[in-house]
């Protein structure tokens, strides 16, 4: 119910309009899809996107300290996006903050993650941290989806609180996996270029 | 319902599902005798939109048939749906975020809301006066100063074009023409004009891939011959003649509004290529298929509507 009305009101405000740059959501596989994050609505817009099936098992890495600071946010993050809190702030976190993405990966789901670690302007795509690469080591056979959002930091930009409708275009590339005889700075390049291929010109 | 018994009303609905079997009919026969893979893909293109018309068909009918309510509502989602597509494409600052809010939230319902109650006095000049000088303020308020004549200037032309002309076509159910509007007939002006507009689009685009030579206006739209041009206007203004048995107008008068219709929505089409041309894109948008956006199908009713209003209302209305 809530779930439908999000997805409506998504549609309704970003048209949602989705470039395939040779990637299919079919046949179903475990997958991370990462994006650039300019809005807090990049959450909800890719998960929206999702075809309904696999989106049950897709969880989207959220920060701890922005869904999980209000009860109506958290409600969202747990029951509806079935979301995994990540922690970014560095002084104050005691554990590994990629623990609970990692327990997503081990028990078959996908994610959503946005490598950037924090929200940019929009351009140009921000350094990626090594998140990813952590990922993709551990759990050598899942696929890397790139995703570039474009337009959502104008629908709700940072610090705003009501989103004006403009259309979005939501550009997927197709998936790749991590080398073997990868390190890891060439990994991230990669990752990084991937995404930044997808920016329309 | 009063209009399923009008039998003008049934006639032109009659003629529009009629147009659109015939059209259904020659795009299954094309499909199957095109040879080139270019004929192949411009007759896909023809398919697209003649199943999107269906949709588009049976949407609008159905809002008139709701009653006036019905037009309003369709017609402020379809404002709604244009300004998305224009803000997609033209570039706002961060600081435009609240200018766009009140744009959206406020000044878009308000003007139709004085449309459904049908205040022409406020409904006229809330957007040109109220809503242009607020806007200003508000960006100026905003405190980025940036682009400051370039952005507004974007942000008022997109009022105007995706709410204000565009809430004239509903707006044309509150004109008092004696003898016509008393008895409820308004909503067939409304027909008269999306109609016509509408048919002279796709006239235009039929004659220019049958007989199109010489390029209209090459730099702006290139697709748009002569040829088209010249053939799309007589043959939608020859409808309007056809159609003058649903309006008020005599013969004469019916044909000389069509024209005026015709020339406004090519005039309309022009302007919009030309803002596209500038964005670098072909379409605003993808909503339609075949056609594009939602603003690429409305494009000729933008200019048509608000001149077709102000001739009526001023030379056959009683008030």
């Amino acid at each position: 119910m809530i779930e439908a009305g999000l997805i409506a009101v998504t549609r309704l405000l970003t048209g949602a309009v989705v470039r395939s740059n040779g990637f299919d959501f079919e046949p179903p596989a475990q997958r991370i899809y990462y994006a650039n994050h300019t809005s807090h609505m990049d959450t909800l817009l890719l998960w929206s996107l999702i075809p309904k099936g696999q989106r049950r098992n897709t969880h989207p890495a959220a920060a701890k300290d922005y869904w999980w600071s209000s009860p109506w946010r958290q409600y969202l993050a747990e029951r509806v996006f079935r979301a995994v809190p990540v922690a970014r702030q560095r002084e104050n976190r005691d554990d590994d903050p990629l623990g609970p993405l990692e327990a997503v990966l081990a028990a078959g789901g996908s994610l959503v993650f946005f490598p950037e670690g924090t929200r940019g302007a929009g351009w140009p795509i921000q350094p990626f941290k090594g998140g990813l690469y952590h990922l993709a080591a551990k759990f050598p056979h899942v696929t890397l989806v790139p995703v570039y959002i474009d337009n959502l930091n104008r629908v709700l930009p940072k610090g705003e609180i009501l989103p004006v409708p403009i259309i979005c275009t939501v550009h997927i590339g197709a998936g790749f996996r991590l080398d073997p005889a990868e390190m890891k700075a060439d990994f991230i390049s990669r990752a990084h270029s991937r995404l930044e291929a997808l920016v329309p010109t | 319902m009063m209009l399923l018994h009008d039998r003008q009303f049934l006639l032109l609905l009659a003629l529009l599902l009629g147009v659109l079997a015939f059209s259904s009919l020659v795009g299954v026969v094309l499909a199957r005798s095109v040879q080139t893979e270019r004929g192949r893909e411009t007759v896909a293109n023809l398919n697209a939109r003649i199943k999107a018309w269906w949709t588009m068909t049976a949407v609008f009918v159905l809002s008139v048939v709701v009653g006036p309510i019905g037009s309003v509502v369709l017609f402020a989602l379809v404002s709604f749906m244009a300004l998305r597509e224009y803000f997609a494409l033209s570039p706002t600052l961060r600081a435009d975020h609240r200018v766009l809010l009140w744009l959206v939230f406020v000044i878009l319902p308000v003007n139709y809301i004085l449309v459904a109650i049908q205040w022409y006095g406020l409904f006229t000049i809330f957007i040109p006066v109220y809503a242009f000088i607020g806007l200003q303020i508000r960006a100026a308020l905003a405190g980025t100063t940036e682009q400051f004549l370039d952005r507004t200037a974007r942000t008022q032309w997109g009022m105007m074009v995706t709410v204000y002309f565009v809430s004239y076509v509903p707006a044309i159910l509150m004109i008092q023409v004696p003898g016509y509007s008393d008895a409820g007939q308004n909503f067939k002006l409304l027909l008269f004009l999306v109609t016509v507009a509408q048919a002279s689009d796709v006239l235009q685009y039929v004659v220019g891939k049958l007989a199109g030579r010489h390029p209209i206006a090459p730099n702006v739209s290139p697709n748009k011959t002569i040829e088209g041009f010249a053939g799309g206007v007589v043959l939608a203004s020859l409808l309007g003649v056809s159609l003058y048995s649903i309006t008020p107008f005599t013969v004469m008068q019916a044909g000389l509004l069509a024209l005026v219709i015709c020339l406004m929505g090519f005039a309309g089409g022009l302007v919009m290529s030309a803002t596209k041309r500038d964005r670098g894109v072909k379409d605003f948008g993808t909503l339609l298929p075949g056609h594009g956006g939602i603003l690429d199908r409305i494009d000729s009713i933008c200019f048509a509507a608000p001149i077709f209003f102000h001739l009526t209302r001023y030379f056959f209305s009683a008030s």
